[in-house]
Parts: C-alpha cells; sequence; structure tokens
C-alpha cells in the first residue's frame, strides 16, 4: 500500500551524493515489478518496465531520492562538528534539532549565540557528545554528512508528517506506479534521481542516456493554506497539482494539458501550480538533449525543508490515478 | 616551461592563445602531432595511450586562463574604462601595475591620492565605474588607439620566491594546474588518460563543457588552485584550507558533491604514499568538475587543489611543495586506477 511504501522510504538516509541507501530500498521494493535496473555514475537508479506495443512512447518519470543535509567541514578541540548546509536549508529553523549519520551516529545541531547578525550557517554546529576533537573523530571525518532523523507521525484521518518527504513521497508514488502497471501500452522508465537539491543534478544525466519522450518530474510543491501563507495558490488535500511554471520550468504545454486530460478522465481533482519560485527535475530533464517536453506532478506539501514536512494522503492516490491514466493515454 | 614561465604569460578568460600555443608546441614534442589537437572552444587536449587493457579513461584537466581586465572605452582625459574578466575584488587592484594589450603597454589602475581623499572616500570601496586605468596617454583618441576597446590586461606581477618554499606570482590559479599536466605528459599509465588544458573557467566553466562532453572520461581529475585563508582567519569554523599543508582533497564544493569512493581512494592514496595532503573543509568555489561530471551520462569526478593565499590578484602565494604533492597523488592516481 502506498502508506506503507511511503513510511519504508522516509525512514532511509539519503541527502545529495549520498542516496544508495535510498537506492537499495527502491530496489527491494521494486524488483519483481520492473524489467531491468541499474545505477549510473551520479548514482541515479533507473529502472525500465518495457511498453507492448511497439511505437509506444518511451516515458521517463523522476523523483529525486536525496533530502538536504548538513555537511561536516570542521571538528574543533571540544569535539563539536561544524557544518555546510547541502541544499537549500534554513539556518533559523535548523537550531535544536535532533540529527543523524550514516553510520547511526546521532547528534543535536544547535546555534551558537548570535548578536547583531542574521543566523548563518557557520553558527550551527552539531554536538554528538564527543569530549575532544580525537574522540569526535572516532565517529565522524570532515565530508560525513548528517540529516534530520527520521520522526514519521500521522495527522489526522489523512496526512503524515516526517523529514524527507520531500522527495521520499514521490520515490513512493513512482514504487506504486511501477508496481501497479501491468503491461503498459508505453515504455516507462522510471528515475530515482540524486542530487536534486543542490541543482538537478543527477536528473540531467540521466535525461541524457535515458532518452525520453516525454518526461514527468514527480515532486513536491510549496502551499498557501496556512496563517499568513497565501502564496502559491494550493491546498492540501485539494488534489495533486499540474504543474504550469516555477522558476526552473515553464512545463510543456503537450505534457501539462496531457496531465490535466488525464486527471479528467480519471475522476479525480488536480490543482493548476503556478510557483513564483523553486525548480525540480522537469527542468533538467527539459533542456536534456536536443530538448524534451516535459511537466511535473506535484504533491503539495506543507512546511517543506523542515524536519516536519506535511502532505495528505488523499493527493498521493489522486497523482497514482493520473499517472496510471496518463501512461495508458498519452 | 616551469612554474615562472607559465605564469609570465598573459591569458585572461577567453584569450589563451599564446598560452595555448606554447603547451601544444612543448605537448606536441612529448606525444607527436597525432596526439594533441585544439578543439572549438579552444581547449588543448592531449591522448596518451594506455599501456593496458580494460582501464577507464581518465581525464586530467586544468584551466589555461586567469582573472584579467578588459578595456571598454576610454574617458575624454584618456583613461582607460575597464570591467574586470572573472572575480576580481577591486580593492586589491587599485594602484597596481599592468600590461594592456598584445603589445603589453605599461599601465596603472589610478587611485586618488590619500592627501585629496575626503572621509567619505575612505569607507568607500571603490567601484569598477571609478576605477580606470592610466596608460599615460593625453587624450581619448591617444589612449583608444592604443589599446582599443576589448584589448585585455593582466596585472604586471613578477614570480617572486620567498620564505621556506613560497611563490608570489600572479595566476597560480590555474598555473599550477598546467604545470602539473605538463610534468604528467612525461609518462604512460595503465589506462587512456587525456590532459586538457581548457579555456574560460574564470568566467563559469565555460571551456571545459565542451571538452567534457566530447571526451566523456570515465574519470576526471580536476587541478585547481582554491583559496586558503590559513593566515588572519579567527574562526576555525570558517577555515577552508592551509598553504604548506599539502594538496587540498575534495568532498564537495559549490557546484560538486564528489563520489565518496573516489574521495576515499584519493585520501587512502595519499596515506599510502606517505603524499601530504589535507581536506579542503569549506564549501566554496565552483570548478570544471561540475562539467566533467555531469557531461552527457554522468560521470566520476574529483578535484585537488593547490592552496592559494590571495587568490585572484596580482600577488598570489603557494607553496611548492603543495604543488609538488599535487602532481604526486595524480601520478600516484593514474599508476594504481
Amino acid at each position: 500500500m502506498l502508506r506503507d511504501t511511503l513510511k519504508t522510504l522516509l525512514s532511509a538516509y539519503g541527502p545529495s551524493g549520498n542516496e544508495h541507501a535510498v537506492a537499495e530500498t527502491v530496489k527491494s521494493l521494486i524488483a519483481a515489478h520492473v524489467d531491468n535496473m541499474h545505477v549510473d555514475a551520479l548514482g541515479n537508479l533507473i529502472v525500465e518496465k518495457y511498453g507492448t506495443e511497439e511505437t509506444g512512447k518511451r516515458i521517463m518519470f523522476s523523483a529525486h531520492m536525496d533530502h538536504i543535509g548538513f555537511v561536516v567541514t570542521d571538528i574543533d578541540e571540544k569535539g563539536f562538528l561544524r557544518v555546510h548546509n547541502v541544499g537549500g536549508v534554513s539556518p533559523r529553523i535548523s537550531s535544536a534539532r535532533h540529527v543523524v549519520f550514516e553510520n547511526g551516529v546521532e547528534g543535536v545541531l544547535y546555534c551558537q549565540p548570535v548578536k547583531g547578525e542574521e543566523t548563518a550557517m557557520k553558527h550551527l554546529f552539531i554536538d554528538i557528545g564527543a569530549e575532544s576533537k580525537e574522540e569526535a573523530g572516532q565517529y565522524v571525518l570532515p565530508g560525513d554528512m548528517a540529516v534530520y532523523a527520521p520522526d514519521c507521525f500521522e495527522l489526522g484521518e489523512h496526512r503524515v508528517a516526517a523529514p524527507a518527504m520531500d522527495d521520499r513521497c514521490c520515490c513512493a508514488l513512482l514504487c506504486e506506479l511501477l508496481m501497479y502497471l501491468d503491461e503498459p501500452r508505453n515504455t516507462v522508465i522510471g528515475v530515482f534521481s540524486t542530487q536534486e537539491e543542490v541543482g538537478l543534478r543527477g536528473a540531467g544525466v540521466a535525461a541524457y542516456s535515458v532518452n525520453p519522450d516525454i518526461g514527468v518530474a514527480l515532486d513536491v510543491t510549496a502551499w498557501g493554506d496556512t496563517p499568513e501563507t497565501k502564496l502559491p495558490a494550493i491546498s492540501l488535500g485539494k488534489g495533486a497539482a499540474v504543474k504550469f511554471m516555477d522558476s526552473s520550468m515553464i512545463a510543456s504545454a503537450s505534457v501539462r494539458d496531457a496531465l490535466l486530460k488525464a486527471a479528467a478522465e480519471a475522476g479525480v481533482p488536480a490543482q493548476r501550480e503556478v510557483l513564483p519560485f523553486g525548480g525540480q527535475d522537469g527542468s533538467a530533464i527539459q533542456r536534456a538533449r536536443a530538448g524534451v517536453p516535459a511537466g511535473c506532478i506535484s504533491i503539495p506539501c506543507r512546511y517543506v525543508h523542515s524536519p516536519a514536512e506535511v502532505i495528505d494522503m488523499r493527493d498521493m492516490e489522486g497523482a497514482l490515478k493520473i499517472l496510471l491514466q496518463f501512461v495508458e493515454n498519452v | 616551461m616551469d612554474l615562472k614561465q607559465l605564469c609570465e604569460i598573459h591569458a585572461p578568460s577567453g584569450n589563451e592563445k599564446e598560452l595555448r600555443r606554447l603547451l601544444a608546441e612543448e605537448a606536441r614534442a612529448a606525444l607527436g602531432e597525432e596526439n594533441v589537437r585544439t578543439d572549438r572552444m579552444g581547449n588543448l587536449l592531449c591522448s596518451i595511450r594506455g599501456q593496458e587493457a580494460g582501464k577507464p579513461h581518465v581525464c586530467v584537466s586544468a584551466h589555461m586562463d586567469e582573472v584579467g581586465f578588459i578595456v571598454m572605452g576610454a574617458t575624454e582625459e584618456g583613461l582607460l574604462r575597464f570591467r574586470p574578466v572573472g572575480g576580481i575584488d577591486p580593492r586589491v587592484i587599485v594602484s597596481k601595475r599592468v600590461l594592456v594589450g598584445e603589445k603589453r603597454l605599461p599601465g596603472v589602475i589610478g587611485a586618488i591620492a590619500i592627501h585629496l581623499q575626503t572621509r567619505e572616500d575612505m569607507d568607500r570601496v571603490p567601484d569598477y565605474d571609478h576605477l580606470y586605468i592610466d596608460i599615460g596617454a593625453k587624450n581619448k583618441q591617444e589612449a583608444l588607439e592604443q589599446c582599443p576597446p576589448a584589448s585585455v590586461a593582466c596585472f604586471d606581477a613578477p614570480y617572486t620566491l620567498f620564505g621556506d618554499g613560497f611563490v608570489c606570482a600572479k595566476a597560480l590559479d590555474d598555473r599550477v594546474g598546467c604545470y602539473n599536466l605538463l610534468r604528467l605528459m612525461r609518462e604512460s599509465y595503465p589506462g587512456d588518460v587525456t590532459l586538457a588544458f581548457v579555456t574560460r573557467e574564470e568566467v563559469g566553466l565555460r571551456g571545459s563543457a565542451g571538452a567534457a562532453y566530447a571526451l566523456q572520461p570515465e574519470i576526471t581529475v580536476n587541478l585547481e588552485g582554491t583559496a586558503a585563508n590559513d593566515l588572519g582567519c579567527g574562526e576555525t569554523q570558517t577555515q577552508v584550507c592551509a598553504a604548506g599543508a599539502g594538496v587540498a582533497v575534495s568532498f564537495m564544493d559549490n557546484s560538486s558533491i564528489y563520489q565518496r569512493r573516489l574521495y576515499q581512494k584519493m585520501m587512502r592514496l595519499a596515506d599510502r604514499n606517505a603524499i601530504a595532503h589535507q581536506v579542503k573543509r569549506g564549501v566554496t568555489a565552483v570548478n570544471d568538475a561540475a562539467n566533467y561530471q555531469r557531461a552527457a551520462g554522468g560521470a566520476r569526478a574529483i578535484t585537488l587543489s593547490v592552496p592559494c593565499r590571495y587568490i585572484h590578484s596580482g600577488a598570489s602565494v603557494c607553496c611548492l611543495n603543495d604543488v609538488e604533492a599535487q602532481y604526486a597523488l595524480t601520478r600516484a592516481f593514474l599508476q594504481n586506477v
């Protein structure tokens, strides 16, 4: 089930550039449902499910495995770790957080007193309980990355909160799509991409090697339905969003309209998304090689890039129906 | 060519011709005419055939270009208006000597004498709208005859050895890399190796994009000069690397997250071969490795840097032992790939 798949994926460690544990989890979930799988030089997991029709299209879906994190740059004499952000991290909301490293070492991310200037990454440190540089160095080295500790919980009947919801919810969606598809007309290539949070780096090279006819990114989008937040005009629980544009991409009209049509045919609501900021893999796919028609299905997500990113499972279920319809009829 | 000769050549981004010609001469002599070529972006690509089959193709890349200046026009009084080519802090150029154009006319970047400055002048950082190059011309016409728009200028800076194995020069970023490519050219390796001298790095990694796409090497080792801030830097958490502490191995910078295994292999090789090395601790700057990592279907890349103090100025400083360490580690990698 979608919710179980999501929870499995949410617990995997995977900051940008270190997504292999997520890739292994995805592989174990979908191995029986796809025709081939491989991992490329940038760590993208690329899986393929062959279409039945020779004239069928090659549709690439991309959901990124990486999430934001903190890379250790230095260990001080007292054993505190200094960090730099991996992806778009707000220093302000990063203080007093439980974080974890790949090897299981846990820590508290905290902010030193700051006077007369804005809180910046250089003010943050991680306390792993070490009392000296030597002791800390036994557990963590510069270059190691920490992420918000997995902490998944349910809000009401439909909603789930967790760090890494961006973009594991869409990894789950893509896994479910591949499981549901039964002898599709068109060939579906699922790309579980890497390094999205640092600039859509994985999807670009994957799109080059996949060379698809159509590309659709699956990602979360921002919300406008909490106190004093008005843009974008996107609400949780009102359906997945079909992207029209964001800072990185103007969706190809053909793909955008096919997604809207698929939603109508599947009888599920779809929101129209115009995001005045942000970017996602669709942009990198659209501009691969000589250009690829590309769009994006977004899952509305509150508090993106925080330790408690919230989505609504009804939007996920709707998105799955749209995608199944899209793959058959595009 | 030695490092001194390399640093003294003028090659601001887009004007690498003279340097490329000299490098190509040396490459042809070492590798033969058929193994040296120049592509449309002006990159000089030199191939060394591997001794064994089944080894990955490795590219070792360094950029030829340096930061400099370009003439935009002249004032009625005959002073040259100009802009930087690449990132140069205007604070480091005031009252510096430069050489302008192919004729290398001497010039100086003017400054208001301290006697004539107001309090506001003293507090202000000079900007490029208010800086000019004085070439001793009488008027606009004479200035532009000598140095028409698009003439380029470089720091007029001697190559000076000082202290215990330190060197002060312009363009150490990235002539140190070019120098080590020339040294690597003298040997053969188990796998195919391409030595790439690339253009236009300082204005946005432009030359290497084409080279990376054309070559599509399986692994790239990018040789760089990177900013050291080991002096006058109070906060330990903002220190990046130190001159004299060995070649700096990067795990991440502003344009790439390097593959963990490749980073670890470099660290191991340096340990095993007793090559002086340090982790580049700060996440700073961008470099050509990004293009090699992400050209076409993607590949593995790593950056090995020589720490340079006062980088992007006419008086950058590095330690010759670090240059040696960059060479030694790259060579060890090519032999063990």
